[in-house]
């Protein structure tokens, strides 16, 4: 175990790490290309005359596609429901880690058990509530079910196990109640796991494609993983204005994980061990 | 004051040899589960009921009246002559495939991957980063990236393979290659999650039972094989069960990719449910569908939990 990594081990490591990048990479070199380089045969490596037109043209083709309106749709959505999942999440896991009341274990196994249960049950009967709330074709469809999902209250419940309760126990003493102990004392010191939680909401969030594709209509009301369907569809064979749509919807998720990367992984390696 | 408080709160801490905290009204609480349990009925308890209560009718959305007509619908998908039973077996039978496909890739290569990202080794938190990297992505930006990559003739993929003279592939548009495909995407998109998980299992494997199997003169595949495996066991039994879900959800890569074909051999039972409820507006087929493949899914889950868990002893 202690032995120094062999070149084969160099090799195999650089290598896979460039089977990742390769893919992105051609993505963005190909939105820079003509329509014509991008279907040549065999294919140049770099633009051979770089261009911005597939930008030009999915940035301004006044409301056709418009791009920046999805990315700002996805932006707007994908923050508001973080924001709704931590909100609920830590107050319903802080209950459930922390308080004892009746159907305390009925009501946790319920939510955990639908952990397990397949998004594609809810996709109809959601619709029809979507329908009826007059949500359908809105952002509020994209921000509000989403949060009744059962893995941001496991997930915040069993980081409020790990805190010590002398910490509470010392506030109690002093007279605070339970909602100052929670915003006071319970919440500064879950910072990691409110960062996991809505780092990891936000990007789900940003990438849900079944549920906008079917409750979003409007080209104006889409959101970027429904628009670049749309999209697609549009340019078929147009590769530079796609290759520059699924840009513009990866680059975004892509820069904030260089910076939050640690956040994402823990939070996924912790899902792992717990279940 | 302050010594009578604290000998308060250890008697109670005694009193009540659990994890609570004391000290909270009644209703405190249910104050506290109170916004998250009406998202939790309203949006997943409400219809999760009411989807089989639609699943027992003739539901048109479109049309005013929508008949009772009890398990006729789940009949009709066991009955050969019906109209849904066909095409629903037929995106079965691409999930299935799919699945069947998918799982052992999704499982063995992760943890090879977590094996090797387990050595210390300059660098290493980057490369982990890299590699799951493709994950933060979401399924529409993977699949238009592929499908011009897999494209069969100015792609990138053929234009590498016909390097070393092998001929264009129709990777999109041909059997088996469009399985292949779907199937290799989703190893490229999905391998990083399922390594991070495994990485966490390999580091939970206590260090004394390597140096012990290295005393007992164990060589690495040996260690392997007897520490790190078992070790794994909880782990593994995690990740086959959320990727066997998860690819049985395919539906993104197929859509975006080949588009179901060639022919509809690759549109898989999530895009036949959703073309009976949103394109044929038949939801009460569409549903009587879901709750069948999720009762499939149900039995799967129950079966590798008990047949993997029971190896162990």
């Amino acid at each position: 175990m202690r032995r120094r990594p062999s070149a084969a081990f160099w090799i195999l490591v650089v290598l896979l790490a460039v089977l990742v990048i390769l893919p992105l990479l051609w993505m963005v070199i190909t939105s820079f290309k003509t329509i014509g380089e991008s279907q040549s045969d065999p294919p140049t490596p770099l633009p051979q005359e770089p261009t911005g037109r597939a930008y030009g043209e999915i940035l301004t083709t006044g409301g056709q596609n418009p791009v920046l309106r999805w990315a700002l749709n996805s932006f707007g959505a994908a923050a508001l429901h973080a924001l709704l999942v931590v909100t609920v999440a830590s107050m319903a896991g802080y209950a459930l880690a922390r308080m004892n009341f009746r159907f305390k274990n009925a009501i946790f196994s319920v939510i955990l058990l639908t952990l397990f249960v397949p998004g594609f049950v809810f996709l109809m009967p959601n619709y029809l509530l979507m329908d009826n709330l007059g949500w359908l074709d809105t952002l509020a469809a994209l921000i509000v079910p989403g949060a009744a999902g059962a893995f941001g209250v496991f997930f915040m419940r069993q980081f409020f196990l790990a805190i010590p309760k002398e910490l509470e126990e010392v506030a109690l003493i002093d007279g605070a109640n339970s909602w100052i102990i929670f915003t006071r004392i319970i919440l500064p010191n879950a910072k990691p796991a409110l960062a996991t939680l809505t780092v990891l909401s936000f990007l789900t969030n940003w990438n849900d494609f079944i549920w906008p594709l079917f409750v979003l209509f409007s080209p104006e009301r889409l959101t970027l993983p429904a628009g670049l369907t749309l999209l697609q569809g549009a340019y078929t064979t147009d590769y530079p204005v796609i290759m520059a749509g699924a840009t513009v919807a990866a680059v975004p998720v892509l820069i904030l994980y260089v910076f939050v990367q640690r956040y994402v992984i823990e939070g996924v390696a912790r899902s792992g061990i717990k279940g | 004051m302050a010594v009578q408080a604290d000998a308060g709160a250890i008697r109670r801490r005694r009193t009540r040899a659990s994890t609570e905290v004391r000290g909270y009204g009644r209703a405190t609480p249910y104050l506290f589960l109170a916004p998250y349990l009406t998202l939790f009925l309203l949006f997943v308890v409400g219809p999760a009921i009411f989807g089989f209560w639609m699943s027992l009718h003739d539901w048109d959305f479109q049309l005013p009246g929508k008949p009772f007509v009890g398990l006729q619908n789940y009949k009709d998908l066991f009955d050969p002559l019906s109209a849904t039973a066909e095409p629903f077996w037929h995106g079965m039978r691409a999930t299935g495939i799919f699945t069947v496909a998918s799982v052992p890739f999704l499982v063995a290569l992760p943890l090879a991957l977590a094996v090797l990202l387990n050595r210390k080794f300059p660098g290493r938190t980057f490369f982990r980063a890299v590699y799951f990297a493709p994950f933060v992505l979401g399924v529409a930006v993977i699949g238009l990236m592929f499908r011009y990559i897999l494209d069969t003739s100015f792609g990138l993929l053929n234009a590498f393979l016909g390097l070393f003279g092998a001929p264009d592939i129709g990777w999109t548009n041909d059997q088996p290659y469009a399985f292949i495909a779907l199937v290799a995407v989703t190893v490229w998109w999905t391998a990083g999650f399922n390594a991070i998980i495994f990485l966490a299992g390999l580091q939970d494997i206590p260090a004394e039972q390597y140096e012990a199997a290295e005393l007992d003169g164990a060589n690495s595949w040996q260690q392997f094989r007897n520490v790190t495996l078992p070790g794994l066991r909880p782990v593994t039994v995690f990740i086959v069960t959320i990727t066997v879900l998860a690819s049985a959800n395919m539906f993104g890569q197929s859509v975006l990719i080949t588009q179901g074909g060639p022919g509809d051999t690759t549109a898989t039972a999530l895009m036949v449910i959703t073309d009976t409820g949103f394109s044929q507006f038949r939801m009460g087929q569409a549903t009587a569908m879901s709750y069948l493949l999720a009762l499939c899914l149900a039995i799967i889950s129950v079966l590798n939990f008990v047949l993997l868990r029971e190896r162990k002893s």
